[in-house]
């Protein structure tokens, strides 16, 4: 198919969603139950069409062309398919805007697409019955289209428009409920969380834009190729790059911006599913994989241990959590926090991987932890209980039994996110672990502790995940509302069979213990950077590397590696997939040692480390020191601004008023008896001479004859 | 001493003199309007002296008839306004109509 063929259809796949938005949102009353079917069929439609883009996009060829000049630009080339043109012109400022494909918005198309599509579906059933379930439809269209929207940018200014799109979307998605206090609270938290972050994007955009006065990603980095740098600093370079990720640690809840995910859990599950574990949420690291080739050597270092420290500090919050939705938002945190870790580290390719396999399977977990929860929830209404909360997972156990297809779909997506070989997770994973390995071989220091962290939230994944699994689906169960459950429909599992089955090693590499032999490494090459060569680590510079730096191993092997990196990571690939082995299968022993065999009896650990079962229980206590410094602080600066306002502001105003009402009782005064003196004293003049005069106006008309003749002969005596 | 252009203006000036007396003095709006006659024909016994005896022009003449003209309009006005005035306050007493000083 043609390129400008694929332009076209991916504008299709921008607007498809668009219109189910507005079809819902202005008819969605009237049509009732089918606007749930018409949505549906139009995320079909859409995900259709995704589909052909992602497989003419990623394994055809294109003859670069330029067609059309000016202001509208398409450009086609193996690299990129992209329209470009002049959106806002005012002579001394343009905005140029567009939407371009490459590997990994096509990739990422169908990625979205797909979820988006599953997640429809099984609201279907989910939200049945639901008094907002029309709204509830345009909601999810009108996030799919900004979703859509970011990955199809290939400007700042679409990437930020359709960033805040998805902030509003998923802000109202997460307070869907808003009758529900907590939900309407999580809501505000996670807009308010996000603005913190998108401000720091902002900062980013605009030194960008002041410095290259362009928003599109091409002429931007063009110009950073050529040696122009902002504000001529490289460190102002660094600088930018940090704060464009700003904006990707507010959307993908890295630390220390990571508070909101988890209360973000308060909105319907599929919606937790598709916008807080799966799609809206790897924005972030998506936008950081898009502008990957600004980050210099400093900010990939910020960015790699802002991963880091967030993969490691959510997965120890997971180890004790008991609502299976908080445990698996911050396992999503965790898992994040992986991505972000993998691109700071240098393994682009496996940090994007690790984005599209997270999101098969973390969608199949909120999607089955969906279908526990509506199960528990039905069982609850139908035995008339409204006491047990149906997320708790303490109020779980046995539903092995009485949820056999749920539990066997979410034993496999445990499996695969756990890092088990055969699955997605474990080459995605693997490969991260390999390249965080790698990093800290070439530069040293304290950048061991970034595959020390990585390594260490793999066990704790396997643990906590393990954990969730055991206490949840084996057993006995542990109250009557569990014992009732009863397995949901086929729209409810359909989509946990497809993710599930995504989630398989073969559709990713026909190797189960490599995928670097997969299409996947083919598709998504690392770019090569554009910052200056001395701001860049050597070992990620792809010109620099030539074949006898390799120790003589290019001779012999057939391999060609893009660079230092690579071969590195290479070389640890083994290494790192033994100990992660290792440390998963561990991981998983003891999540069975602790709650399936018993033999080791966590309470008594909490007794014997209460502090750290506290830290981790109540989530390293980051909201209650953002509630006493950032909102204490706030509200503090609000009530001194107020009691300001009170004295010193309302004090000048009343002095204003008060000094102003005597000047008016003064000037009143004045006006009465001096103004209105002199006026009234001329009047009594005027008066006086007037009632003088008045005698000559006799009415007469003989009279004023007499005067004219004496007036005439007066005149006459006079000028003559 | 012949009859010369002083005796026109010694009559015209004692013509107007006796109309100017009967304006001011008459109490009855008719005698008023006969003192303006006597005032106007002054003026006309003026316009004809100069006229000959300078013997220059013909337009004392023309003046003297466009005054007869103006005379006869204005008594025609001066009439109907003097009938209202009796419509009014059935007399025609000059000196008991005041309300112009209102």
């Amino acid at each position: 198919m043609s390129g400008v063929g694929l332009i076209t259809i991916a504008i299709l796949i921008l607007l498809l969603p668009l219109v189910s938005f507005a079809a819902n949102i202005f008819f969605g009353k009237k049509i009732g139950r089918a606007s749930g079917i018409l949505a549906t069929s139009i995320l079909g439609l859409v995900l259709i069409l995704s589909t052909i883009v992602f497989y003419f996009k990623v394994f055809t060829n294109f003859t670069p062309t330029v067609i059309g000049s000016g202001n509208t630009l398409i450009e086609i080339s193996n690299k990129i398919l992209q329209i470009k043109f002049t959106w806002i012109d005012l002579q001394s400022v343009h905005f140029k805007v567009g939407i371009g494909i490459d590997n990994l918005a096509a990739i990422m198309l169908v990625v979205v697409a797909l979820i988006s599509f599953l997640v429809h579906l099984f609201s279907i059933e989910y939200m049945a019955g639901d008094p907002r379930f029309s709204r509830y439809f345009a909601y999810l269209g009108l996030f799919t289209f900004s979703m859509n929207g970011i990955v199809l940018a290939n400007n700042f200014l679409f990437m930020y428009i359709f960033w805040e799109l998805v902030g509003i979307s998923s802000y109202l998605l997460i307070g869907f409920w808003y009758e529900k206090k907590s939900a309407a609270d999580a809501g505000k938290k996670a807009f308010l969380v996000n603005r913190v972050g998108d401000l720091g994007f902002f900062i980013g955009i605009m030194i960008l834009y002041f410095s290259y006065g362009t928003l599109l990603f091409d002429d931007i980095f063009g110009s950073i190729a050529q040696g122009k740098l902002p504000f001529d600093s490289e460190s102002v370079l660094t600088l930018a790059g940090i704060f464009v990720f700003c904006g990707a640690i507010g959307k993908s809840a890295q630390f220390p911006l990571h508070v909101w995910l988890p209360d973000a859990m308060e909105g319907p599950t599929p919606v937790s599913a598709l916008i807080h574990a799966a799609t809206m949420v790897a924005a972030g690291v998506y936008l950081t994989a898009r502008v990957y080739v600004m980050f210099t050597a400093s900010a990939l270092s910020f960015i790699a241990s802002i991963g880091a420290i967030t993969a490691l500090l959510a997965a120890t919050i997971a180890l004790t959590q008991v609502d299976f939705k908080r445990v698996l938002a911050y396992s999503t945190v965790s898992q994040l926090g992986y991505m972000i870790m993998s691109l700071g580290v240098g393994a682009y390719t496996m940090g994007f991987f690790h984005l599209v396999t997270h999101a098969w399977f973390k969608a199949a977990l909120f999607l089955a932890s969906g279908s526990v929860i509506h199960a528990m929830h039905h069982a609850a209404h139908h035995l008339g209980d409204h006491h047990t909360d149906p997320q708790d997972i303490r109020n779980m156990g046995g539903l092995r039994r009485t949820m056999p297809w749920t539990y066997r779909t979410f034993l496999f997506v445990t499996l695969a996110i756990s890092g088990v070989p055969l699955t997605s997770g474990f080459l995605s994973k693997d490969g991260i672990l390999a390249g965080t390995l790698a990093y800290a071989q070439l530069t040293g220091g304290w950048h061991w502790l970034i595959p020390i962290a990585g390594f260490g939230a793999a066990g704790l994944t396997a643990f906590y995940m393990f954990r969730l699994l055991i206490i949840s689906f084996h057993g006995t169960p542990k109250t009557e509302v569990a014992n009732h459950t009863k397995e949901n429909n086929w729209i409810i599992l359909l989509p946990l069979f497809v993710l599930s089955i995504l989630s398989l090693w073969f559709f990713y590499s026909p190797n189960p213990f490599d995928a670097h032999q997969g299409w996947f490494p083919k598709a998504i090459v690392q770019p090569k950077s554009v910052v200056p060569e001395e701001t860049q680590w050597e070992f990620l510079l792809i010109n620099g590397y030539n074949q006898e730096k390799s120790h003589g191993v290019a001779e012999r092997v057939p391999h060609h590696y893009l660079n230092e990196f690579e071969e590195a990571m290479h070389h640890a690939h083994y290494p790192a997939m033994i100990l992660s082995l290792i440390i998963a299968g561990s991981g998983i022993l003891f999540a069975f040692l602790f709650y399936q065999f018993k033999i080791l009896n966590p309470d008594t650990i909490v007794k014997q480390f209460p502090f750290l079962y506290n830290l981790s229980f109540r989530k390293w206590y980051f909201d209650e020191i953002y509630n006493a410094t950032v909102v204490a602080g706030t509200v503090g600066l609000a009530k001194i601004s107020a009691l300001f306002d009170l004295k010193v502001i309302d004090g000048l105003v009343n002095g204003a008023a008060w000094l102003t009402r005597n000047f008016g009782y003064f000037v009143g005064y004045f006006d009465l008896y001096v103004i209105d003196g002199l006026v009234n004293l001329v009047a009594n003049v005027t008066g006086f001479f007037g009632s003088m005069v008045r005698y000559l106006q006799t009415g007469r008309v003989q009279t004023y004859v007499a005067f004219g003749v004496f007036g005439l002969i007066l005149l006459i005596y006079f000028l003559l | 001493m012949g009859i010369g252009i002083t005796h026109y203006v010694i009559l015209s000036a004692i013509l107007f003199c006796f109309g100017l007396f009967a304006i001011i003095t008459r109490k009855n709006a008719v005698l008023v309007l006969m003192g303006v006659e006597l005032v106007l024909n002054s003026a006309n016994i003026n316009f004809l002296a100069f006229a000959r005896f300078n013997q220059i022009n013909i337009e004392g003449h023309i003046a003297a008839i466009f005054v007869i003209m103006l005379a006869a309009i204005e008594v025609a006005v001066a009439l109907a306004i003097v009938l209202n005035i009796y419509q009014n306050y059935k007399h025609i007493n000059v000196d008991e109509i005041d309300s112009l000083k209102d």
